[in-house]
């Protein structure tokens, strides 16, 4: 029976308040990337992330940044590991977090897919970013559902970029996965 | 060097992804639109990601990367291919992200130690053959000059494809049903592209499996002399 105590709930806390590096309006909390604290014994903690994409360079960045924060409040020795599995998504990113994107200027991603195996066919490919749209993809600038595809990738690898039609404003996509 | 069986698995698919990943690095500073250097270095970067962790399943990622000899390379000759021109690498991100999809979509629905990565990877791996297969379509059903050289480009890869589907060691898929997915959608593509399905062998005389064994094609040693040299330069150095 795993049971989280008081220190690791605080622990767990401060760690998720470091921002993403590369998204600083995010906390890792926000982010969703932030998987577990285990204390080991009176000063050595173990804390489990996981990387949005599998090729993600801020990764190490986070590492740094958390055991930064767990050394200033007087834990010794801190250790994160990776972990791969269960797979992060982007419906991980909390509502909090989406809020903030769209303040950011990047629109969140479109949340509520369905999750489970994926499906294998043999037709054209179908990803998240086109086939039947569960819903549009909302300028973060004007509001408009009237936006279209520039690009499938974009400045790091979990956005593409879009353009608004309305108000004609390119921006960042923070892509389903 | 006697390697476990999984062990030789996660260095074949890791080789994969990292020889892949350097060549579509090749193309930073060359591409011919702003927005497809930004694509093709971040598909580079989703496949350095999959190779880090496989060859850490396998050993020392960076001894793995940077100190070994052409000859240990377990990787398929389709990847180690020069860039060529444009459509060159988009016949060869079409044949290969078609491929690694399959292979992943069905590692992951598995239980195996590949599960994990595969089941993070494949949700990658689908922008990657999106992005394929668009630039498939967009070259092969547009100009004469565009039409021709992809018709040319998957042409002079198409003997690489049969090593694809030799069976791994290590690798519980079904191989055959691969091959069958992967003709069907490859076909389809390149037929809605108006292009034609190679008829060629899918293998050369002797490069049925060869990568596998680790025996590559001649522009492989030099874009492994290009990737190391810096490691081997400065042994450990660090910034």
């Amino acid at each position: 029976m795993v049971t989280t105590t008081a220190l690791e709930e605080e622990l767990r806390r401060l760690a998720g308040s470091v921002p993403d590096p590369e998204l600083p309006v995010l906390t890792l909390d926000d982010l969703g990337v932030l998987r577990a604290v285990h204390v080991r014994d009176a000063d050595s903690v173990e804390v489990e992330l996981t990387p949005t994409y599998t090729g993600c360079p801020a990764v190490e960045a986070m590492s740094t940044d958390i055991e930064r924060v767990l050394h200033e409040h007087g834990i010794r020795e801190v250790s994160v590991r990776t972990v791969l599995s269960p797979a992060w998504s982007t419906d991980d990113i909390s509502d909090e977090g989406r809020r903030k994107l769209r303040e950011f200027g990047i629109a969140p991603p479109r949340g509520g897919r369905p999750s489970g195996p994926v499906a294998l066919d043999l037709g054209p490919t179908r990803t998240a970013a086109d086939g039947p749209e569960p819903e549009p993809v909302r300028c973060p600038s004007c509001g408009s559902a009237d936006t279209e595809l520039l690009s499938r990738f974009s400045s790091t690898a979990c956005k593409a970029l879009r353009r608004c039609l309305s108000c004609r404003e390119p921006f960042d996509h923070f892509k389903e996965l | 060097m006697t390697l476990t069986v999984n062990t030789a698995a996660a260095l074949a698919l890791g080789d994969d992804a990292l020889v892949l990943s350097h060549r579509l690095g090749e193309w930073a500073g060359h591409a011919p639109v702003l927005e497809e250097e930004v694509a093709l270095a971040n598909i580079a970067l989703d496949l350095l990601g999959q190779a880090r962790v496989l060859l850490s399943m396998a050993g020392d990622e960076d001894e793995l990367a940077y100190l070994r000899e052409e000859r240990a390379f377990r990787n398929l000759q389709l990847v180690e291919q020069p860039n060529g021109d444009f459509a060159h690498t988009i016949a060869r991100q079409l044949y290969f992200s078609t491929y690694q999809r399959l292979l992943y979509t069905q590692l992951a629905s598995g239980d195996g130690e590949f599960a994990p990565l595969a089941a993070k990877a494949v949700k990658e791996v689908a922008y990657h053959q999106d992005h394929a297969e668009h630039w498939t379509l967009r070259l092969g059903d547009g100009t004469d000059e565009s039409h021709e050289r992809m018709s040319r480009a998957c042409q002079a890869l198409w003997r690489f494809t049969g090593e694809m589907f030799q069976p791994l060691d290590g690798v519980g898929v079904d191989w055959d049903g691969m091959r069958a997915a992967w003709l069907e959608s490859v076909g389809d593509t390149l037929r809605r592209a108006t292009l034609t399905v190679p008829e060629g062998p899918q293998t050369g005389a002797w490069t049925a499996g060869a990568g596998r064994q680790g025996l590559h094609t001649e522009s492989f040693g030099r874009m492994l002399a290009e990737m190391q040299h810096l490691h081997r330069s400065h042994p450990g150095a660090s910034w």
